[in-house]
């Protein structure tokens, strides 16, 4: 029960950090990535904040047992570089110069009740059942070979 | 002129969060940038602060797409959390959307076909490389994830060139 409430005011305090950057505007993100006209450097800022706060809470963390609410932390195991990591997120980013949407700000703006971000939305969980539907295996396999 | 230098920023940043009424919004561009800077580093903070959050609490990676798959039970079992995250990211979109739609507002809206082949492509691709934004970008890289630093910069390079190209594509329709 801790956990589920802690999950929603976070999920609230995590749009409404979204929604104060700017990130929600595509037109923002757009004059970030628009690197050969007015480049608009407001993303890098807000990099720049989330990390600064992420970044040594993890540290610190890290070091702790278990998180407060749960018996352990779930941490992502796989550190090998693989060829679908690489190709997911080329894709993921042609995908974002079209729009100016990433998945949390689209779906923030698909309930903010505006029309683009809705397509939009529609779209990316489509994209979500799609890739279920067909997973590729292959693409599984380090590129290189392992990795030392 | 003053109308043409109001009209050429890119954004006012007053007017997105407190509406246009507001006296500030007819700020000059500069400052304007400024300001629009030191609330991008706010909600950085913000995004920052909940990230580690869910982490000390919950124990867990604050990644956008991964939470929405597992909350639609295409990955995970514990939808409970899942939902609930998203339910708090819905209430502040509604909340943005009424009390400040500034916020969410779209300039120079492409058509909407492009909005659905953008979604598909984040949809499909953050599935393949198992994060977006938040789960590499902000997660990841504070984890000090080299697979995350990969992929972010794939992210990052790939939408880069992307903006070129539709901006060559457009400026030789036009």
């Amino acid at each position: 029960m801790k956990a589920m409430l802690s999950a929603f005011i976070l999920g609230l305090l995590f749009a409404l950090g979204l929604g104060l950057s700017g990130m929600v505007q595509p037109s923002v993100v757009l004059a970030f990535l628009d690197v050969t006209g007015h480049w608009n450097p407001a993303l890098m800022a807000v990099m720049a904040g989330a990390i600064g706060v992420t970044l040594p809470a993890y540290q610190w963390l890290f070091r702790r047992r278990r998180p407060l609410f749960e018996e352990s932390f779930h941490l992502p195991t796989s550190e090998r570089i693989t060829l679908r990591l690489i190709v997911g997120s080329v894709l993921f980013g042609v995908g974002w110069g079209l729009s100016g949407y990433c998945p949390g700000a689209g779906l923030l703006a698909a309930a903010g009740a505006m029309p683009t971000a809705i397509v939009f939305s529609v779209g990316m969980l489509a994209g979500f059942y799609l890739f279920k539907r067909q997973e590729a295996p292959a693409l599984s396999k380090p590129p290189l070979g392992d990795l030392p | 002129m003053s109308e043409i230098l109001r009209n050429s920023t890119q954004e006012c940043a007053a007017a997105r969060l407190w509406g246009s009424e507001n006296p500030v919004h007819a700020a000059s561009p500069m400052t304007d940038t400024l300001l629009s800077l030191w609330l991008a580093l706010a909600g950085g903070l913000l995004i920052g602060l909940s990230a580690a959050a869910l982490m000390a609490l919950n124990g867990r990676i604050l990644g956008v797409s991964g939470i929405t798959a597992g909350a639609l039970g295409l990955t995970a079992n514990d939808r409970g959390w899942r939902r609930a995250f998203l339910a708090g990211l819905g209430l502040g979109g509604l909340l943005l959307g009424l009390f400040s739609p500034q916020t969410l507002q779209v300039e120079q809206a492409r058509s909407l076909p492009i909005y659905l082949v953008s979604g598909l492509l984040v949809g499909y691709g953050v599935r393949l490389s198992g994060g977006c934004t938040s789960g590499h970008g902000v997660c990841g890289l504070s984890r000090l994830s080299p697979r995350a630093l990969l992929a972010t910069l794939s992210f990052m390079g790939s939408a880069m060139l992307t903006v070129w190209v539709v901006k060559l594509v457009t400026v030789a329709a036009a």
